[in-house]
C-alpha cells in the first residue's frame, strides 16, 4: 500500500516536471553567455576542453565552493566515525592469492589513469573531480581485494589534501595581486594551444583539485571500511 | 542508434522500478548501481564524457560501496 502511494506520488512529480519542461525548446541556447564561452573560450583561456575553461577559468570561484562542500562532508563523516571507539573483530576470510595479486597488479595502473585524467584536464574530457574519484576507486579495490593488509597512510593523505586546498587558494590570491586583479584570474602565459604546458593556471589548479578530491574520497572509504 | 537508446532507457527504467520493489536490499543496491552504469553510457551517447566519467566512478562504484557497507552494518532484508 505504501509503495503504491509512493509510486503515485512519483508519477505526479514526473508529470509536473514533464509539463513544465515541455514549454522549453530542447537543445536551443537561451543564455547569451554560453555562446560567448563557446566562441571565445579557446582564445581567452587557452584550454582545448571548453568544459574545463568554464569550470576552472570563468567559474573558478564556484569550483572553490564545490571543493569546500566536499571538504566539509569529509570532515563531518570523519567527526561522526571517529567517535566510535569499539572495533569488534569480525572473522574475515582471507582473499585468495589470485584475487589479492590481481588487485595489487591493477592498483598502480588505475592510479596512473586517474593522474592522467587530471593532468590532461585542459586537453581531454575529465578533470580534477573525475581523476580524484578514479584514484579513490583504486584504493577501494585495494581494500576489497586485500582487506586489512594495506592501509591508507594517514599523514600522506592529510598532507596532500591540505596541499591541494592551499595551492588552489594561494593561486587565487596571486591572481588577485597581479594581472587584471580579480580572484582566480589566469595570470600565467597561455602558451601553445593544445599542448600539455598551456592554458596558464588551469593545469596547476586541476592537479591541486585532483590531489584534494582523491585524498578526501580515499579517506572516506578508509574510514567506512575500517568500521565495517 | 534509436534502437540502442530505447533499449537502454527501458533497461534503466526497469532497473529503477525493480530497485524500489526488491525486499532484499543488496539486490536493490545492485539495481541502483545498474541505473548509474546505464546513465553513464547515456551520457557518452549524448557527448558528455566528463559527466559520464564522474557518474561511472562515483555513482556506480563509490556510492554502491557505501550502501553495501551500510547494509552490512544494519539488516539485509526489508521488513
Amino acid at each position: 500500500m505504501r509503495k503504491c502511494i509512493g509510486i503515485i506520488l512519483l508519477i505526479i512529480i514526473a508529470w509536473g516536471i514533464l509539463t513544465s519542461l515541455q514549454t522549453m525548446p530542447f537543445g536551443v541556447s537561451r543564455a547569451k553567455v554560453a555562446n560567448h564561452y563557446i566562441n571565445n573560450g579557446k582564445d581567452e583561456t587557452g584550454a582545448a576542453n571548453i568544459v574545463t575553461s568554464v569550470v576552472i577559468n570563468y567559474r573558478a570561484f564556484d569550483t572553490l565552493g564545490e571543493v569546500t562542500v566536499l571538504f566539509l562532508s569529509a570532515i563531518g563523516l570523519g567527526a561522526v566515525l571517529a567517535t566510535i571507539k569499539t572495533r569488534e573483530k569480525r572473522d574475515t576470510e582471507k582473499a585468495s592469492l589470485i584475487l589479492s595479486t590481481g588487485c595489487r597488479f591493477l592498483f598502480p595502473p588505475i592510479i596512473l589513469f586517474g593522474a592522467y585524467i587530471f593532468i590532461h584536464g585542459h586537453l581531454t574530457p575529465g578533470g580534477g573531480f573525475q581523476g580524484g574519484a578514479i584514484i579513490a576507486s583504486a584504493f577501494l579495490l585495494m581494500y576489497l581485494g586485500c582487506h586489512g593488509e594495506k592501509r591508507l597512510n594517514d599523514r600522506c593523505s592529510t598532507f596532500s589534501e591540505s596541499l591541494g586546498g592551499l595551492a588552489f587558494v594561494i593561486i587565487g590570491l596571486i591572481g588577485l595581486a597581479v594581472g587584471t586583479h580579480y580572484f582566480l584570474n589566469n595570470f600565467m602565459p597561455l602558451g601553445k594551444f593544445n599542448t600539455l604546458l598551456s592554458a596558464g593556471v588551469i593545469p596547476i589548479i586541476y592537479i591541486a583539485i585532483g590531489f584534494k578530491v582523491g585524498a578526501e574520497l580515499s579517506k572516506i572509504i578508509d574510514l567506512l571500511m575500517e568500521e565495517s | 542508434m534509436i534502437v540502442i537508446v530505447t533499449f537502454l532507457i527501458v533497461a534503466m527504467l526497469a532497473a529503477a522500478v525493480s530497485a524500489y520493489f526488491f525486499r532484499d536490499l543488496l539486490n536493490a543496491v545492485i539495481a541502483s548501481c545498474m541505473v548509474s552504469l546505464i546513465a553513464a553510457v547515456m551520457f557518452i551517447l549524448l557527448h558528455a564524457p566528463d559527466v559520464a566519467m564522474a557518474e561511472a566512478s562515483i555513482g556506480a562504484a563509490l556510492v554502491t560501496t557505501v550502501f553495501v557497507i551500510a547494509i552490512r552494518r544494519t539488516t539485509r532484508y526489508e521488513k
